[in-house]
């Protein structure tokens, strides 16, 4: 019994935060590592623009809240994700359009690229504030829990409870069929193949007739799709605060450069390994030897390896780990 | 400007902060301008300036010393046991799959062991006084010395980092600093024993007179009056002339300690900027140029690159550390919570673009242009709101909306200078210009 009150102990406080959390930064760093791949330069702008999609999604919400309509058991957001992803694309593009098309046409280096990036990232964040504010918003609505942690105890009889919220199970399951069906268009169409041509050999992918400004326009598009929903679904988790959306940044960049940079796959996994790695090393694991141990064995001490203030450090070292021994990245993208 | 339309005080201090600015600015100017390496480190390196500041001036805490002062010490002792015993595999021993592993577990045992022997000290010492100490304090020392140990720290910091990052390619090397600066932050937010973590250090020394004695001090009170004396004599009233006298007096001591500070950051101003200069035009600077513009070439003409890299990466960090080390003379505070990269990274980019990369005086002009727009940004878009808005009245929901967000715009205007300036002139305002002699 003990032994199951300790698994359970570890799936509530460890895997399924680390899961929901991976799949957001997942979702992130395939959008970094995309952008990276096709268009050639390290984005900093990626958390803001993450946080304008959400910030639409948010807008739209509200409007939908207002009319009246909504999901029933599930969050409103849903339903508004869609809308939102319209005006992030829209708003990429013109981003596009006006700033990073003329850096392409003069084939500037990658570093003149992720520059004008930083300007960008100026732009977006002082456009999110003066439209929503600073502060912190919640905009969940629906049912908050699948299972409660007292219930599942009256459920199970266990002593350790599980609970499952439902925007964790949401934002594992939407991630999976985001996911599968991008690595289908990559990997089947001949749309997804192309992108993958230009990204391995510009010439020869121009050579074979591939048009560069339809791959780009594609890149976009994925790229919103994957920033607001990668957003909203964090928003909907914990909540949106612009400020927070650009620190997300780090470890999103950390995923995509541990996971293989220009790797979508890699980039995938890597948002896994960055968030297990985290909530891993930071948790305090008392509670479970308590459970596993014989009882004059057991720890006085937390067993902590690391104090929780070290959260984002973790990530980050794990990154100069990586850049070091391997800096191809777990899942061999680009050699940088 | 600011001084006739606001107050001299803040034009001051301003002033003081745009010096700061164009010191990070130098730094961060000789790492991308002469060698084109790009940094985005420099939060971490201030701050390592700023903790220079603490242990360099606050007063030793005995207790603090007694309490946990030998685990400190102990643990101090470990690491570099531990360092030493890895150079020495890595020295005798070949490369090979055991070494790599068996220096992974020396680092993980290291790091367990620190940890265990250093945990009661730390506890310890953050028990004594918490609300005023809690740490171990400094050296006691004149706040001045810390400018050139947050120099030292900084740069050693850089040696860490160059040795591990310096090999990247450009926009990872970014990102490689950027991260580990946050590393940095997060330690000095978090270790309580050494830098008192969020909970600040306040009331550092000053180099700088108080304005609380000048007040007091009779040189001072007569510089005012004879300053002033056209002003006081209108007043008949002598208790009148008295009282306006002592609000002179106030106002001025605090002018007066700012000029100070000024002062100061002048000289350290000048004297880089002529150290930088010479740099420049050397047979050394032209080397980096060369290393630069074609890092091959350079390396089959004999220059060993990466060396070069390595020295010219410290050195800008140091630089940067000596600013950190200012920057907390300046304010006599250290808050670790309020290094954030938008503010020291990216802001002392824009400076360095907006500038003029590889020219000094660009550097410092590009200090402080965008320093003044990022400080005055809010009442320059606050007075174009209500001029365009002027026909709106003060009630209607989009105008109070955008007065209340006034703030943001100074992100805005710092994007938009910074787009702009790369697309029409990307070499800065005052691009680099090298005269052949």
């Amino acid at each position: 019994m003990d032994f199951v009150n300790a698994i359970i102990l570890l799936l509530n406080y460890i895997f399924i935060p680390a899961l929901t959390y991976g799949s957001q930064l997942a979702l992130g760093a395939i959008f970094v590592t995309l952008i990276y791949g096709i268009l050639r330069f390290a984005n900093f702008a990626t958390g803001d623009m993450m946080s304008f999609g959400t910030m639409a999604t948010i807008i739209f919400t509200w409007y939908f809240q207002s009319l009246g309509v909504s999901l029933g058991v599930l969050p409103t957001a849903l339903l508004a994700i869609p809308f939102g992803i319209i005006f992030m694309i829209l708003y990429m593009l013109l981003i596009d359009k006006f700033v990073f098309k003329y850096y392409r046409h003069q084939k500037s280096p990658p570093v003149q690229f992720a520059m004008v990036s930083i300007g960008v990232m100026f732009v977006t964040q002082a456009v999110v504030r003066i439209i929503i504010g600073p502060s912190d918003r919640r905009f969940f609505d629906g049912e908050k829990f699948i299972i409660k942690a007292r219930e599942f105890k009256e459920m199970t009889g266990l002593n350790e409870g599980l609970a499952l919220k439902s925007t964790q199970v949401i934002t594992i399951f939407v991630t999976i069929v985001l996911v599968s069906l991008l690595f289908w268009f990559l990997n089947r169409t001949k749309t997804g193949k192309s992108m993958k041509a230009y990204s391995d050999n510009e010439d020869l992918a121009l050579l074979s007739g591939i048009d560069p400004k339809r791959i780009v326009l594609v890149t976009w598009v994925i790229a919103g799709i994957l920033a607001t929903i990668g957003g909203a679904l964090y928003g909907l988790d914990k909540s949106f605060k612009p400020f927070t959306y650009f620190n997300n940044m780090l470890p999103i960049f950390a995923a995509a450069i541990v996971g293989g940079i220009g790797n979508p796959f890699g980039a995938f996994l890597g948002g896994y390994v960055i968030a297990f790695s985290e909530i891993l090393l930071t948790y305090a694991y008392k509670k479970f030897f308590m459970y596993i141990l014989p009882e004059n064995m057991e720890p006085n001490s937390l067993v902590q390896l690391l104090s929780t203030d070290y959260k984002f450090a973790v990530s980050f070292s794990i990154l100069v780990i990586v850049l070091i021994y391997r800096p191809s990245g777990i899942f061999k993208g680009k050699v940088l | 400007m600011v001084g006739i339309f606001q107050s001299w005080n803040i034009a001051l201090s301003i002033f003081n902060l745009c010096l700061i600015s164009a010191v990070m600015t130098m730094g961060a100017n000789i790492q991308w301008g002469y060698a084109g390496l790009i940094n985005f480190g420099i939060m971490g390196y201030t701050a390592l300036g700023g903790l220079a500041a603490v242990l360099i001036s606050v007063d030793p805490v005995q207790e603090a010393w007694r309490a946990g002062g030998f685990d400190i010490l102990m643990s101090l002792w470990l690491i570099v046991v531990m360092i030493l015993v890895i150079r020495f595999i890595l020295k005798r021993f070949e490369k090979s799959k055991i070494r790599t592993y068996s220096i992974a577990a020396i680092i993980i045992s290291g790091i367990l062991l620190i940890r265990f022997s250093a945990e009661p000290g730390i506890e310890a010492i953050e028990a004594v006084d918490p609300a005023k100490t809690g740490f171990l304090g400094g050296f006691g020392l004149p706040i001045i010395f810390s400018w050139i140990v947050g120099a030292l720290f900084a740069g050693g910091l850089a040696f860490i980092v160059g040795k591990v990052a310096l090999g990247l390619r450009a926009d990872y090397l970014a990102i490689a600093t950027l991260l580990i600066s946050e590393i940095v932050i997060a330690i000095i937010k978090h270790e309580d024993w050494l830098t008192r973590g969020v909970k600040n250090v306040i009331g550092l020394k000053r180099p700088a007179p108080y304005e609380v004695d000048l007040q007091t001090t009779d040189w001072f009170i007569k510089l005012v009056e004879n300053f002033n004396s056209g002003k006081l004599s209108i007043i008949e009233n002598l208790a009148d002339r008295k009282a306006a006298l002592n609000q002179l007096v106030i106002e001025g001591s605090s002018v007066f300690v700012k000029l100070c500070y000024s002062g100061l950051f002048l000289v350290v101003v000048i004297i880089l900027l002529i150290l930088t200069q010479k740099a420049l035009y050397s047979p050394w600077g032209r080397m980096m140029r060369a290393i630069r513009d074609n890092e091959e070439a350079a390396n089959a003409m004999g220059k060993n690159v990466v060396k070069q890299h390595l020295l010219i990466f410290i050195l800008g960090s140091a630089i940067v550390g000596i600013a950190g080390a200012m920057l907390v003379t300046q304010d006599g505070l250290f808050t670790p919570g309020s290094y954030r990269p938008m503010r020291y990274t990216f802001l002392i980019w824009v400076m360095v673009i907006v500038g003029g990369s590889g020219n000094n005086f660009g550097a410092i002009l590009g200090g402080f242009v965008v320093w003044f727009l990022w400080i005055e940004a809010a009442p320059i878009s606050l007075f174009l709101i209500n001029f365009f808005t002027a026909g709106i009245p003060e009630t209607n929901a989009l105008k109070a909306h955008l007065i209340e967000s006034v703030p943001y715009f100074r992100f805005l205007m710092m994007g938009l200078g910074l787009l702009f300036i790369m697309r029409y002139r990307p070499k800065g305002i005052l691009p680099e210009k090298i005269e052949i002699k």
